[in-house]
C-alpha cells in the first residue's frame, strides 16, 4: 500500500480514528508523518502518548455528560489545583491527586479504554493503606463464605464469620 | 563516588553484560511512579511546592534509610549542565523528561547505578531499579522493598478504587512499568519481527526504541514493556512481561540458529564486514555505529568473534552516544565532528579490546 499523502512511499503508519462511530483510517509513510508533525511511536519528534490520550478525550461516551442537563464540560474544574477538565484532556495529564475525584465521573471510560480496567487490584500502602488492607481480606473471606456454605462446611463457615466479625470490629476501631 | 563518576565513567553495572541472558536480554527495568498525597502534581508544582517535594523525598536518602540497598548520592539537576545531564540519559540513570526539569529535578543515585531514585519529574517520586540482563523479578524485588522504605515517612497519594495516583492516567494503579531491552538481530534480519512486535503488542505489552517513548529502535534493540498499570496486580504484570520475553528469547536463539545453519557465509561476512568497518573507518555516524555495533556482538554471541568481549560493545553503544563522546573528548562538537570522534573512539576501543577481558 501507498503512503496516501505522498502516493510514493510505502505506507508504514496505519492509523484508525473513530470519533462518534465514524471510521477514519490513515496510511502514510514515516516521512509525511514527520511532515505533518504527527510523528509516530518510537521515532523522534513523537507523537507522544499525551497527544493520543488528549485524542482518546475528545470522545464522548453516547449518554455521557453532554446529555440534557449535565454540565458543560468547559466548567468541569478541580477545586484544588484548578485545572479544568478542558486543560486535562489537552494535555492528558492531572495536576494533582484530587483531580482523580473531581473528574471521577469521567474517568471510568477514558481508564477502561486505557486499561481495559477501572479498579486498582495491586499493592496497598502498608502504612497508610491498613483499612484498604483489612476490607480486602473480608471481602476475600466472603467469597471463601459462601463457598463454604455451599459446599455445606458449616464448621469452617463459620469460623470464617467470626474472623469476618473481628476485622469488621478491627476497621472501627481503626 | 561523586558526581563527576556519574558522569564520566562509562560502565554501568547494568552495561557489564554477565546477567542471565545476556546474549539476547541486555537489561531489565522497573520503574515505580509515586506522588505524595496533597501536593500538586510536578507540572503544577510552583518552585517552592516543587522544592519542599525535593526535600521531604531526597532527606530519605540522607537519613540513610537506603543504606542497605547501597550507597545512595543526592544530586540536583541545577547542578549538572546540560551536557552531563543528557550523559546521564544516555546511561539511562535518567528519563529526558528529568533532564529538562533543572528547576527543581533531582536524583538520588546509588553507587552501582542500578536504583536510580528520579524526584520531580512526571511524578514526585520515580524509583526506577535497573539490571543487567533478563531479571525482571529481582529488579522488582528491590523497587518494592525501597517503594517500601519511603512510603513509611511519606504519605503517597492513594486511592482504594483507583491505586497509586500519578501525574498520567496510563500510569495509574499499580504506576509499574517493567522493562526489558533486548538485541533482536536475528528476529529483524530473518524478517519475523513486524509479526512478533505486533503479537507483544496485542497481548498489553508496548514496544519502544532504547531511549524510551518517542526514540527509535536503534541497533535493533527493543524495549518491550508493559501497557497496563491499572486492573493487574504487580505479580500479574511481571509475570506476563516475563513470559512473553521468554518466548522472544527463545525465538531470537531459533532465528541465530537458523541463520548460522542456512546462511553460514553470508552471515559471518556481514559480522566481519561490520567488524573490519568498525576498526577501520575514520567517520561513523550513530546509525551505522548503532547497526555496525550489533552485528558485532551478534557475532560475538554466536561465538564467530572470540577476541572481543560483549561488554565492549554494551559499553560502545551508550559511549558513541552524542552526549558521552562531548563529555569524553572534553569539547563541543558539530555532528560532523562527532562522527569523526565516534569512528576514533570505537577504533582505540576495538584495539584495546584483550583489555577488556576478551578472550
Amino acid at each position: 500500500m501507498l503512503c496516501q499523502e505522498c502516493e510514493k512511499k510505502p505506507a508504514t503508519l496505519h492509523f484508525t480514528k473513530i470519533v462518534n462511530g465514524e471510521k477514519t483510517e490513515f496510511h502514510i509513510c514515516e516521512s509525511c508523518a514527520r511532515e505533518r508533525g504527527e510523528g509516530i511511536p518510537g521515532t523522534s519528534n513523537g507523537f507522544s502518548i499525551h497527544s493520543l490520550l488528549s485524542g482518546l478525550m475528545d470522545f464522548e461516551p453516547a449518554g455521557g455528560v453532554n446529555t440534557i442537563g449535565a454540565k458543560p464540560q468547559q466548567q468541569l474544574r478541580c477545586d484544588n489545583c484548578g485545572l479544568t477538565y478542558t486543560q486535562f484532556s489537552k494535555m492528558g495529564r492531572f495536576g494533582c491527586s484530587n483531580c482523580y475525584t473531581q473528574f471521577g465521573s469521567k474517568l471510568d471510560p477514558i481508564l477502561k479504554r486505557v486499561h481495559g480496567n477501572t479498579t486498582h487490584v495491586g499493592k496497598i500502602p502498608k502504612r497508610t493503606g491498613v483499612q484498604i488492607q483489612i476490607k480486602r481480606e473480608i471481602e476475600e473471606l466472603r467469597r471463601e463464605l459462601h463457598q463454604r456454605i455451599e459446599q455445606e462446611e458449616f464448621e469452617n463457615a463459620a469460623q470464617i464469620r467470626d474472623r469476618i466479625r473481628e476485622l469488621e470490629r478491627n476497621i472501627a476501631d481503626v | 563516588m561523586s558526581k563527576r563518576s556519574y558522569v564520566e565513567e562509562a560502565l554501568s553495572d547494568w552495561m557489564r553484560g554477565n546477567g542471565p541472558d545476556s546474549d539476547v536480554v541486555i537489561s531489565s527495568r522497573i520503574r515505580i511512579a509515586r506522588n505524595l498525597s496533597g501536593h500538586p502534581f510536578p507540572l503544577l508544582a510552583t518552585t517552592q511546592q516543587a522544592n519542599d517535594v525535593m526535600e521531604q523525598l531526597t532527606s530519605v536518602a540522607e537519613s540513610g534509610k537506603l543504606n542497605e540497598h547501597g550507597q545512595f548520592e543526592t544530586i540536583k539537576l541545577s547542578q549538572l549542565s546540560e551536557l552531563e545531564r543528557r550523559v546521564l540519559v544516555e546511561k539511562h540513570l535518567i528519563s529526558p523528561n528529568l533532564a529538562n526539569e533543572s528547576r527543581s529535578g533531582a536524583v538520588m543515585l546509588s553507587e552501582n547505578e542500578a536504583v536510580s531514585i528520579m524526584v520531580n519529574e512526571e511524578d514526585h517520586l520515580r524509583i526506577q531499579c535497573l539490571y543487567p540482563g533478563f531479571q525482571v523479578k529481582e529488579a522488582w524485588g528491590l523497587a518494592n522493598r525501597i517503594d517500601d522504605i519511603f512510603e513509611e515517612v511519606t504519605d503517597y497519594a492513594f486511592d482504594e478504587r483507583r491505586g497509586y495516583l500519578t501525574s498520567c492516567p496510563t500510569n495509574v494503579g499499580t504506576g509499574i512499568r517493567s522493562s526489558v531491552m533486548m538485541h533482536l538481530p536475528g528476529l529483524v534480519l530473518t524478517q519475523q519481527i513486524n509479526r512478533i512486535l505486533s503479537a507483544v503488542t496485542q497481548v498489553g505489552l508496548a514496544v519502544r526504541g532504547i531511549y524510551g517513548e518517542g526514540s527509535e529502535a536503534l541497533g535493533n534493540l527493543f524495549q518491550i514493556s508493559n501497557q497496563i498499570t491499572l486492573g493487574q496486580s504487580e505479580g500479574e504484570i511481571i509475570e506476563n512481561l516475563h513470559g512473553v520475553a521468554r518466548q522472544i528469547i527463545e525465538h531470537e536463539r531459533a532465528a541465530r540458529q537458523r541463520l548460522l545453519d542456512e546462511s553460514r557465509v553470508r552471515l559471518e561476512d556481514r559480522v566481519f564486514r561490520s567488524y573490519g568497518i568498525l576498526s577501520n573507518a575514520m567517520i561513523m555516524d550513530t546509525k551505522e555505529a548503532s547497526q555496525r555495533l550489533s552485528d558485532v556482538r551478534l557475532g560475538i554471541d554466536l561465538g564467530l568473534i572470540r577476541d572481543v568481549s560483549p561488554q565492549v560493545m554494551n559499553e560502545m553503544m551508550v559511549l558513541t552516544q552524542p552526549g558521552f563522546l562531548q563529555q569524553v573528548f572534553r569539547e563541543k562538537m558539530t555532528p560532523e565532528q562527532r562522527d569523526i570522534r565516534r569512528a576514533e573512539l570505537i577504533r582505540n576501543q576495538l584495539q584495546r579490546k584483550t583489555d577488556h577481558g576478551g578472550v
